[in-house]
């Protein structure tokens, strides 16, 4: 018998092996009658999720943090049983910002500490100038990129929420305020740094693999009561992602994968531009230069499915640290059970890969210690953190 | 409908209505001020949208759910300097199917955190049942022009059968219509197989 199910998703690349799963065939092998919902906004994903009109979504994982605890909206508890993308973002810049920052370099410029020193120069001389603050668009204020851009700059001295203006704005809307310079930079996934670049507009000063080495970004995510009572569902959603996910990692697969993936009713884009995307080897700058790391987005590799609760400690930590959240030792056992290596490796069976790589590998601050949260904040100097 | 009566005692909410779609906006614009609210504002522009909305410093922010600016909408649960006044999402919790029906009618609605949820209700089931209303008026509209398409195929269609076959128009129109009984379709779809055949055979 086939389940039908239907599935929200923001059109990214990182929405790839939910994508791959449905239209190669994965999902159906499973079972399952997959009706992917394309959205516009994180907030009706979320919305639309926690009144069960989805039965899961490709979702930010912060997001799946927050319903879990009812920050900012209804307290639904969510479980997420597989990763479908670990980093992808990048920190986007105006020409003006980047010349700017170049000027101020003091070091290699992949170097986040490098360069985020040197932002925190242009944004004094900016200052004593009498210039408006930099305005920095992020994609949702329980977002990766909320944390990482703050993370980054954070790391230079520049206080985000003093020195800076961090404004949520929708991904189709930041190449054109780029453009406009209502924003001075941006934080995104793929493909909308490389939109930005190809239009001349930005140039990507760090690819979040720079800052963070292993970030968890968008969870399948599902309603932790739906998931209790359709256990064998969940395990067939997981092994269906999971076989997309090989699939697209092979890099002989890799253009079947992004021609599937551009298709309109999907991400909607040029194919080749994510075929890059998912080579890790992205035009950086107008001019053509180009950068690569195999660790641009990892989909499938390196243990990537494997949901770790490590991961979401971090990202609560962060909440943490920026007020979103207060610290209390319930609130960071309800964010670990989010993710859920155990219905993971329910799922994969024998020879599932359990050797999950749990380093955050933040180029700032203490290695990350889950039980610690406090210790771990206490050593960044800026902080909104409440005691 | 007295549920649509605002409450005599406090002045009118101050409402904004942020839609992409002016016709839209202007209909639900309509229903509320027939409703007895009296300062209603549309939002069109999604540039620099906060900084509008905070200029207009509303009670009651409506919202489309295509409109993907709702994310920007979410920085007003935050705890920021730009913001005077804390804004939350209407969620009426006792209630799952108002949530429900706003989310199928594709609208929300975020709030000054406080408001009491009696002055909110009604607004919101108001707000519904005008996107609803608007959806269907759409629908028709769509349907009325698919209708009117059809038709021109059917007289196509019949003007070639009338060439090809000697007919008259009633008997090209009697043909089309038993074939299209006998073959369990509709009298469109054989009218347009009549066209694409004559275009082959060309």
């Amino acid at each position: 018998m086939t389940v039908p199910l239907h599935i929200g998703f923001i059109p990214l690349v990182d929405a790839a092996a939910l994508i791959v799963a449905v239209d190669k065939g994965f999902a159906k092998a499973e079972g399952l009658d997959v009706h992917l919902v394309r959205e516009v906004s994180w907030s009706n994903v979320r919305d639309k999720l926690n009144i069960g009109l989805f039965d899961a979504a490709h979702l930010l994982a912060p997001v799946a943090i927050a319903s879990s605890l009812g920050l900012g909206h209804v307290k639904v508890p969510i479980v997420a049983p597989f990763n479908l993308g670990i980093n992808g973002n990048a920190i986007t810049v105006s020409a003006a910002l980047h010349a700017a920052i170049t000027h101020e370099l003091d070091g290699d410029r992949v170097d986040p500490m490098a360069t985020a020193r040197a932002l925190a120069r242009v944004v004094a001389a900016r200052r004593r100038s009498g210039a408006e603050p930099l305005t920095f668009a992020m994609t949702f204020p329980f977002s990766t990129h909320n944390y990482q851009l703050r993370f980054w700059m954070a790391a230079g001295g520049v206080d985000p929420d003093e020195d800076v203006r961090l404004v949520v704005l929708p991904p189709p809307f930041m190449v054109d305020s780029l453009k406009s310079g209502h924003v001075d930079g941006f934080c995104v996934g793929a493909p909308w740094n490389s939109i930005a670049v190809d239009h001349g507009v930005g140039h990507i000063l760090h690819f979040v693999a720079d800052i963070l080495v292993h970030a968890a970004e968008k969870v399948l995510a599902i309603r932790q009561s739906w998931a209790e009572k359709n256990p064998g569902t969940v395990a067939r959603l997981i092994r269906a992602a999971s076989r997309a996910a090989d699939f697209i990692e092979q890099p002989g697969n890799r253009t079947e994968a992004a021609n599937i993936l551009a298709k309109p009713d999907r991400i909607g884009v040029d194919a080749e531009l994510i075929q890059l995307t998912l080579d890790g080897r992205l035009k950086i700058s107008p001019d053509g230069t180009f950068r690569e790391n195999p660790r641009y987005l990892l989909v499938g590799r390196d243990t990537a499915g494997r949901p770790d609760p490590a991961q979401a400690a971090w990202l609560y930590s962060q909440m943490v640290r920026w007020a979103q959240a207060h610290s209390s030792p319930d609130a960071l056992r309800a964010v670990m059970a989010v993710f859920r290596p155990d219905l993971y490796d329910g799922a994969m069976g024998k020879g599932a890969d359990v050797a999950t790589n749990c380093s955050i590998g933040a180029f700032d601050g203490p290695a990350f210690q889950a039980d610690d949260i406090a210790g771990y904040l206490a050593s960044f100097e800026i902080s909104r953190r409440r005691s | 409908m007295t549920a649509e009566q605002p409450p005599k005692a406090e002045p009118s909410p101050k409402i904004v209505i942020v839609d992409e779609s002016p016709i839209r906006a202007a209909i639900l614009e309509e229903g509320l001020r027939e409703a007895g609210y009296g300062s209603v504002m549309r939002i069109s522009e999604m540039h620099s949208l906060l900084a509008r909305i905070y200029a207009v410093d509303p009670d009651i922010i409506v919202i489309d759910l295509e409109n993907p600016s709702r994310d920007i909408l979410e920085q007003m649960f935050q705890v920021s300097r730009a913001v005077r006044r804390p804004i939350a999402m209407f969620v009426d919790r006792s209630d799952a199917a108002s949530i429900q029906a706003s989310v199928d009618a594709g609208v929300s609605a975020y709030i000054v955190d406080g408001l009491k949820k009696e002055r909110i209700k009604p607004i919101l089931d108001l707000c519904v049942s005008r996107f609803n209303a608007f959806a269907k008026l759409q629908d028709e509209l769509d349907r009325t022009k698919s209708a009117l398409e059809e038709r021109k195929v059917i007289d196509r269609a019949k003007g070639i059968l009338m060439k090809l076959k000697g007919l008259t128009e009633e008997e090209a129109y009697v043909l089309m219509r038993s074939t299209a009984m006998r073959e369990k379709k509709k009298i469109g779809e054989i009218a347009q197989s009549i066209l694409t055949a004559s275009e082959l055979l060309k």
